[in-house]
């Protein structure tokens, strides 16, 4: 039995990695920009066949593979933000709707470019980490440390760089940030960067242990918007926080019980949190 | 501002050649067609509604999952307690009123972004519960063979329902009078309302509006009428599950609202037929089914970015130039476009 729960623990960590990678990139951009990015799943789903291309077809080592797959979705993030976010700032639905449209152009690319069935990529390594009877792959493991790193990385850059202060500034206010002389554009184009890279890092990552496929992204953005609701939109913390929480209850509900009782039981979660804080766990106040 | 009410002579042509084309349209077009013009009339319901929802300025992100509370009660009405199918597409509506109702009470402590999500989760525990558990939803596979609208035999009449064409009338003729109702209620103190909790809400609760009752009022209204939908819907089909619920239906309508307009009632009907003829009937004759979500894709990004208020400013638009044709010089027209 408590080979069980820790086996659990560590799928739960794995779990909470990457989806904290995804969560945060999510608010990163819903805080500078102010819009819901629906594609984001999408864009995490390109990071998987960023993998699948540059690492399993292509044969590149896979942590150059990875750092190429993040190049990429930063670049389809900036684009985003070009073609459909800086022309419907003053829209937040339309910013909504565009990344629908967005997010279905990113699919059947992935379609034309791949084909509708699983893409199979090669492990990395099948090396494991053996606790009693317990373990844990190191492909799971790059996961974790690649988070962690990551994070404190943003973290470090949001707080102690110049360029930090200014996208947070953004974050609170954007026309009190215009008025200091903080260029708009400039950090909506790189929060739309780190954000979007973030997801494909995540997908990246992930892909050897996922099979990907077009339609991934769909089960993820469901996931994201519950965790960054209960972290409390804007609040990057929160946002990790929230993941590790609901990783880790959706994880044990599913090994105890079923995944459709885990999703009941994670949105039910949500909706307590919502009901007794109704601006989530970190959540300071509501964006008009 | 008020939209003009009393109706010109242009008016009355136009009601006439749109009431014409409603008769006769189910005879101009395919089987398939026919099915599919069921189905949009449907949701032209659906979008109405929702928009109603949307008055009082939450987006709820449960809609279609209301619509199928109706479809599931009016299923398990029709077929486990043997209602007759007309009085279990209201109960229907009904359970899916009153399940709105009670939702209003968490969902409504929340507002904007929060609200959406909220009203998603909600949505979505219900319908994992159809998911879940087998008695008496059925499951993944739902409810099937739903019992028909029964026919209507009166000797030198017979109208058969299993009939594409005669349903849609059956729809239609439901879908207009919904509609009317959902109009006067938009025009009535209480549609006004929600517009002031809209704008001002902390305004209009300090002169004694209680905004949280009529929040609730919008969605239990709104539910209803997508609850109706719904019934319709599963006795159309006849068969019933949680994946045609699903959050992928909930953008499209979302989609049909905002691609439309939601200043003028008859906004997301736009929205809803025109994406509907593009998607269905011109891309699919193009013959590239594998690449039409991303020419639909391409088409909601272009339609957003040049209309940004929807496919109803041109209707506005057209309206104004119109009016305005015989008295140059008034500056009104646009000023009264938005908000």
């Amino acid at each position: 039995m408590p080979d069980f729960l820790l086996q659990t623990v560590f799928n739960a960590s794995y779990a909470a990695s990457y989806m904290a990678l995804i969560a945060v990139g999510l608010v990163l951009i819903f805080g500078v920009m102010g819009v819901i990015n629906f594609a984001h799943g999408e864009l995490y789903m390109a990071g998987a066949y960023a993998i699948v291309f540059f690492y399993a077809w292509t044969g590149l080592p896979f942590f150059v593979a990875v750092a190429l797959g993040l190049v990429f979705v930063g670049c389809l993030g900036v684009l985003m933000e070009l073609t459909l976010f800086r022309p419907l700032r003053t829209n937040p639905l339309g910013g909504l709707i565009a990344s629908i449209g967005f997010l279905l152009i990113l699919q059947t690319l992935a379609v034309l470019g791949f084909g509708l069935r699983n893409q199979n990529v090669p492990s990395v390594t099948q090396g494991r980490i053996t606790v009693g009877g317990a373990f844990l792959t190191y492909e799971r493991l790059y996961v974790i440390i690649a988070t962690v790193v990551l994070l404190a990385v943003l973290w470090l850059f949001l707080r102690r760089s110049k360029f930090g202060w200014a996208l947070r500034a953004c974050a609170q206010d954007r026309e009190a940030a215009a008025l200091q002389g903080i260029s708009i554009n400039q950090t909506a184009r790189y929060a739309m960067f780190i954000g979007a890279a973030l997801a494909g890092v995540a997908g990246a990552m992930t892909a050897p242990l996922v099979a990907p496929s077009p339609y991934m992204g769909h089960g993820v953005i469901v996931t994201a918007f519950i965790i960054i609701i209960v972290g409390g939109i804007g609040s990057l913390e929160g946002a990790v926080v929230a993941a590790v929480l609901y990783a880790f209850v959706h994880t044990f509900v599913t090994t105890f019980y079923d995944g459709v009782i885990a999703n009941i039981v994670g949105l039910l979660l949500m909706l307590a949190v919502l009901v007794v804080k109704p601006q989530g766990l970190f959540g300071v106040r509501e964006r008009a | 501002m008020p939209e003009k009410t009393t109706m010109g002579g242009a008016g009355l042509i136009g009601i006439l050649i749109l009431a014409v084309v409603l008769i006769a349209v189910p005879h101009l077009v395919s089987f398939s067609q026919q099915e599919l013009l069921v189905l949009l009339t449907i949701n032209v319901l659906v979008v109405v509604s929702y928009r109603l929802q949307t008055l009082t300025g939450e987006w709820s992100l449960a809609h279609v999952v209301m619509m199928g509370a109706g479809a599931y009660g009016s299923a398990l009405f029709a077929k486990s307690f043997g209602f007759p199918v007309p009085l279990a597409m209201i109960a229907g509506a009904i359970t899916a009123g009153l399940i709105a109702a009670a939702l209003s009470f968490p969902l409504f402590r929340m507002k904007g972004f929060y609200f959406l999500i909220g009203s998603f989760a909600a949505g979505e525990i219900l319908r994992l519960i159809w998911k879940r558990f087998t008695d008496p939803f059925g499951g993944p596979k739902g409810i099937q063979r739903i019992p028909g609208f029964p026919e209507i035999d009166l000797g030198f009449i017979h109208i058969d329902f299993y009939d594409p064409a005669n349903y849609y009338y059956l729809v239609l003729v439901v879908v207009l009078v919904s509609l009317w109702v959902l109009y006067r209620v938009e025009k009535s103190r209480i549609g006004l309302t929600f517009n002031a909790i809209h704008w001002q809400d902390k305004l209009s609760e300090s002169v004694g509006v209680d905004a949280f009752r009529y929040r609730m009022l919008a969605f239990v209204i709104a539910s209803f009428f997508a609850g109706l939908a719904g019934a319709l819907y599963a006795h159309y089909l006849s068969t019933v599950n949680p994946n045609q619920f699903d959050v992928n239906t909930m953008v499209y309508v979302l989609i049909w609202t905002i691609v439309g307009g939601t200043s003028r009632w008859y906004g997301p009907i736009l929205g809803v037929v025109a994406l509907t003829i593009v998607d269905e009937v011109i891309l699919r004759s193009i013959g590239v089914d594998q690449v039409r979500p991303l020419l639909y894709g391409l088409i909601l990004i272009l339609a957003i970015l040049f209309l940004p208020n929807g496919l109803e400013s041109v209707v506005i638009k057209a309206k104004d130039a119109l009016l305005n044709r015989g008295r140059a010089g008034v500056p009104d027209g646009s000023a009264a476009l938005r908000k």
